[in-house]
């Protein structure tokens, strides 16, 4: 038998069945929703007397449109959000799907509770409408966003129709140097193959640096896989994936444990096998980085100058974000900080942040915002009292939820804001109109936070003296 | 069910510029109902308008020999970013119907697919020179012709626009099939079935 890659394997386990013309019929073991665009698939499937065919493989979330300000219901500052949570609650109980409502302790953005749950298993496939689902690839899982017709799809045939998509690994060797992430990893690879260079291709991240990183942070680096232009992005699982899943609710339990993970144990790529396209990184090589413009392609170690524009592109980016090219972006004045996110506000994000402020305030000038990424997230950080420290260094800490990751039309930051977030995509006006967006890891926000300036964390301990 | 899409003449609004994303397409603030329609009025609010809503004239799609444009021409990865259908709904319901460009956003294409429209993929320079081309754009996907250049696009894709079918009505005939793979798959993976 030929070697395979994980990709391949996880293809083939669930492909249904040809389909005409080089399409295949792939099995669809777990759908998640959540209100802003779940809500009107289960809408639509309802007008078209359609029927969930597996509610019990079906979950939803509240997430992306809820406030997240302490004693919170379903209003929402979003003009005509409560539309969302309402509809998605009603069709949701109507479709006997099981809902993590906003009163449930197991809320949370869909991609940090759907592992906190082990929902997503190695070798399942899991999709949701929400670009965002390959974070979940970071357990093995072929996991991929969709658009909303194709979730009706998912819903009413346990199926989609599916091009299969070329193979990529990018393989990152060596160790990192301490103080850099699983974000700066991410960002540092689309700086240099651009947001497309990972184009339609089903990524296996590998190599020593990915085995190294921790599930939270293998998360990290999955999660931006579609900023990469991916469909998606996936890590073999391990003794590390396994610990993480073992006991959680969903996760199979005794005997059909041992049996799953002696089954899990043969996900992985074999020696061998080939990829359509591979990038090697040193990873020794990358440095904390941080975006200057309003592509995540356009990023640059924190120690650098904003570059020269070479394109037209380039010329409005710096126009939009008010830059001039030579600076250095270390220099830059930021108005806000935000720590939140699918990306970046599990335990160890919120963790890493605290390390940094312990002690500190945020300058005067920033207003500083941390959103945990789950409600279980939140009681954890908690428990430690990772609240206290963001509180004390001048934070606001907010309920979970997906908040000023995007701006809806209710929270959002003002036009010309600079501001510094943990989160995915610095795009024209994502966190308000004309806001002005850099992407950085926790530790990279919450150093700028208290320095008033986009500043690396080590930056900030030079500064301290 | 979406509209059939067979043959189309039109002008064709060039905006060239890579990297458009559908945030940039149909921005959060303006996806205010829980439909598919009503969001015309918000593609590419960003650009479209001034503060408010007050018409940018200098934006290419307000420029008046563009009104009715049927094509839209851009640059490489368009549609990149959140799954958002509501761009696609958007640009439809604004009139467009065929999307041509560079290279597209993987979950972007496969929503042009389920909603009659069609993404067309060319080279640089093909796109260049269309975008040149002052008269209406002859679009013809039984040839896949596009102004004198020919394009692909797969066989599957192809069918579902032309027929404007259902791909629900046509995975639930393979049902026989799916039920012998699911007993199978179920028991070799049982820890999968909830």
């Amino acid at each position: 038998m030929s070697a395979l890659t994980l990709f391949e394997k996880l293809w083939q386990a669930h492909k249904v069945s040809d389909l005409d013309g080089g399409e295949d019929l792939v099995y669809i073991d777990r759908i998640f929703l959540h209100e802003r665009t779940g809500g009107v698939a289960l809408v639509s499937m309802e007008q078209a007397g359609r029927k969930v065919r597996r509610p019990e493989h079906v979950f939803a979330t509240m997430d992306h449109i809820v406030d997240t300000h302490p004693g919170r219901g379903d209003e929402t500052l979003m003009p005509g959000g409560t539309a969302f949570i309402t509809t998605t609650r009603r069709a949701a109980k109507a479709a006997g799907i099981t809902l993590f409502d906003l009163d449930d302790k197991r809320q949370g953005i869909v991609h940090v509770i759907s592992p906190e749950q082990g929902i997503v298993l190695p070798g399942l496939t899991i999709v949701c409408p929400d670009s965002h689902t390959c974070t979940q690839g970071a357990f093995g899982a072929l996991a991929f966003g969709i658009g909303s017709t194709q979730a009706e799809h998912a819903m009413a045939t346990s199926t989609l129709r599916l091009t299969k998509p070329k193979s990529m690994l990018v393989d990152f060797d060596g160790a990192l140097q301490i103080g850099v992430t699983a974000k700066d990893m991410i960002l540092h690879l689309i700086s240099i193959y651009g947001a497309a260079g990972g184009r339609g291709s089903a990524i296996e991240f590998a190599g020593a640096a990915v085995r190294a990183l921790d599930m939270e942070a293998r998360m990290t680096l999955c999660n931006m896989a579609v900023e990469f232009g991916a469909f998606t992005g996936m890590v073999a699982p391990d003794d590390k994936t396994y610990a993480w899943l073992k006991d959680k609710p969903y996760a199979p339990k005794g005997a059909a444990w041992d049996k799953a993970i002696t089954d899990w144990q043969g996900l992985k790529s074999d020696a061998g096998a080939r990829f359509d396209k591979t990038i090697r990184i040193d990873a020794s090589k990358i440095a904390p980085t941080v975006s200057w413009g309003t592509s995540p392609a356009q990023s640059t170690p924190l120690s650098q100058k904003i570059p020269k524009p070479s394109s037209q592109e380039d010329k409005k980016s710096l126009a939009y974000m008010g830059l001039e090219g030579g600076k250095k972006i270390s220099s830059l004045e930021i108005d806000a900080a935000f720590i939140g996110s699918c990306t970046n506000a599990r335990l160890s994000d919120l963790r890493a942040a605290a390390r940094v402020l312990k002690g500190h305030h945020v300058h005067r000038n920033v207003r500083a915002i941390c959103v945990p990424g789950s409600s279980a997230v939140k009681r954890a950080a908690e428990a430690e009292g990772l609240d206290i420290i963001f509180k004390q260094a001048g934070f606001e800490w907010r309920e979970s939820g997906c908040s000023m990751c995007f701006y809806a039309g209710g929270e959002g930051f003002g036009k010309g804001q600079r501001v510094i977030s943990s989160t995915n995509r610095n795009f024209e006006g994502r966190q308000g109109i004309g806001a002005r967006t850099h992407i950085a890891s926790p530790a990279t926000v919450a150093a700028s936070a208290v320095a008033g300036h986009i500043c690396s964390a080590s930056g900030l301990e030079v500064s301290r003296g | 069910m979406a509209k059939p899409l067979t043959a189309l003449s039109s002008k064709a609004v060039p905006l060239l510029r890579n990297n458009i994303d559908t945030d940039t397409i149909i921005p959060s603030r303006e996806i205010k109902g829980v439909t598919k329609t009503g969001l015309a009025g918000g593609l590419f609010a960003g650009w479209r308008y001034e503060s408010g809503r007050e018409i940018n004239s200098d934006f290419i799609l307000n420029w008046p020999q563009f009104k009715g444009a049927q094509i839209l021409l851009s640059g490489a990865n368009f549609g990149c970013g959140s799954s958002r259908e509501q761009a696609v709904w958007a640009l439809a319901e604004y009139g467009f119907r065929v999307i041509v460009a560079e290279s597209f956003g993987g979950i972007f294409y496969n929503n042009c697919i389920a909603n009659g429209v069609l993404p067309v993929r060319l080279p640089n320079r093909s796109i260049a020179l269309l975008a040149k081309m002052d008269t209406d754009i002859e679009v013809n996907l039984k040839t896949q012709m596009i102004g004198g250049i020919s394009f692909k696009i797969s066989a599957p894709h192809k069918h579902m626009l032309l027929s404007g079918l259902d791909a629900i009505d046509l995975t639930n005939e393979s049902m026989d099939s799916l039920q012998a793979f699911e007993d199978a798959y179920f028991a070799k993976y049982p820890w999968v079935k909830l």
